[in-house]
């Protein structure tokens, strides 16, 4: 059985399969719509520009909804944890392409900015540490992987929250000033951080007591 | 000023103002859903102007990006916030005062003022301190006729720019957590000020300037990242000390007061090498090249900072 959740199969109006590969184009759909546009020169005046900070704010969304998944089952009852990898995995999607588009049609290759990006800028150097600490994540984001690893996948898993942190302090360097975008999202990142801390510290105390 | 050498074009470089009309009325056409733009810039006044020095060889940038690609954070956060969020903002009447150390200060009403000064077409090179650049023609008058008139006195060293507060027709001045202070301010050093190239833009491709350009009038200062370039100025002062200006105060690290184009001086965050071309078209337009010290104009301003080390005055 691929689910974590004991949803069963039969309720399904599609296999299981099938519902991932539905979500999973459903969630490339931005970058190929932007993608189109841009190749057509339908992105404005800086195209390459508008389609990088796309894809990055998509990967934050993404990396937002698959933390949602936890919160929102302890707090509705809502329970979509069966499409939390496939989330996890349109992130680490995005960012890759943030990353391709950044070295590729951004700095067109140029090896001597890119070296300096990770050896001078916090940003950047904050940025591609975020990416490193997902690449382990998406590698194990299989079943066998699951399987294979045990309790330990849940733990190697938890680096997701280091990535959520920073990510939300890159997020917050891209603009030039604090606005309402970039606080929400880091916000909103920074927030299930703390509930999963939160979580953590109750059930240890429970534990303890 | 004998010091200085004027680059002269040759007429055949000046990019003739039909063929400039002639490409707008191609673009409006070419665009789908431009016809909205038509109509507002139609009512648009003509400028009567004469071709003036320092002429960039490049290609102007299209009017429609000139226009709908703006830093304007009065109006936004948005590039496209301005063009979108200005048309309720009434750019006359305006005043501008000449005030400070000077002889003769003076309020001036802001069509007396064009119609006083000869204007000129200036194409000049603008380069963004995010790592972008343009190509606009101009239409204004140097800054240093204006000062010339009011009479620094010699205690003058520095130039204060003020910009408009007027949050009811500025929604970028409404909202507390994006908000620079308000209002804008910026600075120049006194020789800065009076240089030959330094501009006070009333229009730009012949026509009156756009409220998104920082109508009616606004800086230009073709060696120095684009934020120097104080829009909708309503004060300008003669002081003795260094002015605050507002992004040097909102991030003093990223932010200079000087903040001339150089290269080799990176942004905290990008590097400054090389910059990409404002509507070079789609994603494969090939639109990025190197930054030029002094944005290229280092053979007229070079001298203004002999000695100085830039790195640290960036």
């Amino acid at each position: 059985m691929p689910y974590l959740s004991g949803t069963p199969r039969n309720r399904l109006l599609v296999p299981w399969w099938g519902e991932r590969a539905a979500l999973a184009l459903l969630g490339l759909l931005p970058a190929i719509l932007y993608f189109w546009y841009g190749a057509h020169d339908a992105l404005g005046p800086d195209p390459v520009n508008v389609f990088e900070r796309w894809l990055g704010l998509w990967a934050v969304r993404f990396l937002l909804a698959g933390l949602l998944v936890t919160p929102l089952r302890a707090l509705t009852g809502l329970n979509l944890i069966r499409y939390r990898r496939m989330l996890g995995l349109l992130a680490f999607c995005y960012v890759c392409l943030h990353v391709g588009v950044y070295v590729g049609l951004d700095q067109q290759g140029n090896i001597g900015v890119l070296v300096q990006d990770l050896t001078r800028r916090p940003f950047l150097m904050i940025g591609f540490a975020a990416f490193m600490l997902m690449v382990p994540l998406a590698i194990t984001s299989t079943d066998g992987a699951m399987r294979r690893l045990g309790r330990r996948w849940g733990r190697l898993h938890r680096l997701v929250y280091g990535v959520a942190l920073l990510v939300a302090v890159h997020f917050l360097m891209a603009f030039k000033t604090y606005n309402v975008t970039s606080v929400t999202y880091a916000g909103l990142l920074m927030a299930m951080v703390v509930w999963r801390c939160q979580a953590a510290w109750r059930r240890w105390r429970r534990r303890a007591a | 000023m004998a010091d200085r050498s004027y680059p002269r074009p040759s007429s055949g470089e000046i990019t003739p103002r039909s063929a400039w009309l002639s490409r707008r009325a191609l673009l409006a056409g070419a665009a789908a859903g431009a016809a909205t733009h038509l109509v507002s810039r139609a009512g648009a006044q003509t400028l009567s102007v004469r071709p003036g020095p320092f002429q960039a060889a490049e290609r102007p940038t299209p009017l429609q990006d000139v226009t709908h690609y703006n830093n304007f954070y009065e109006f936004g956060l948005d590039k496209g916030d301005p063009a979108a969020l200005s048309a309720r903002f009434a750019a006359r009447p305006w005043t501008l005062s000449v005030e400070g150390l000077v002889a003769r200060p003076r309020v001036w009403d802001i069509d007396q003022l064009i119609a006083a000064m000869p204007l000129e077409e200036r194409l000049y090179r603008m380069r963004c301190v995010e790592a972008w650049s343009m190509v606009i023609p101009w239409d204004g008058f140097p800054l240093a006729s204006l000062l010339a008139q009011a009479e620094p006195l010699g205690s003058a060293r520095y130039v204060a720019f003020e910009s408009v507060v007027r949050p009811a027709q500025m929604p970028g001045q409404r909202n507390g957590l994006d908000s620079l202070a308000w209002p804008y301010v910026e600075g120049l050093r006194l020789d800065e000020a009076m240089h030959p190239l330094t501009l006070l833009a009333v229009g730009l491709y012949g026509e009156i300037l756009p409220n998104q350009n920082g109508a009616p009038v606004r800086l230009v200062v073709p060696w120095k990242y684009g934020f120097k370039g104080i829009k909708s100025i309503t004060r300008i002062r003669l002081v003795e000390s260094r002015p605050p200006t507002t992004w040097n105060q909102m991030n003093a690290q990223e932010y200079g007061f000087f903040a001339n184009v150089n290269p080799e001086v990176d942004h905290p965050r990008w590097s400054q090498a090389s910059e990409r071309i404002i509507g070079a078209g789609g994603f494969f337009g090939g639109g990025r090249k190197k930054t030029l010290m002094f944005n290229g104009y280092g053979e007229q301003v070079a001298g203004l900072y002999g000695g100085m080390d830039l790195r640290r005055n960036y």
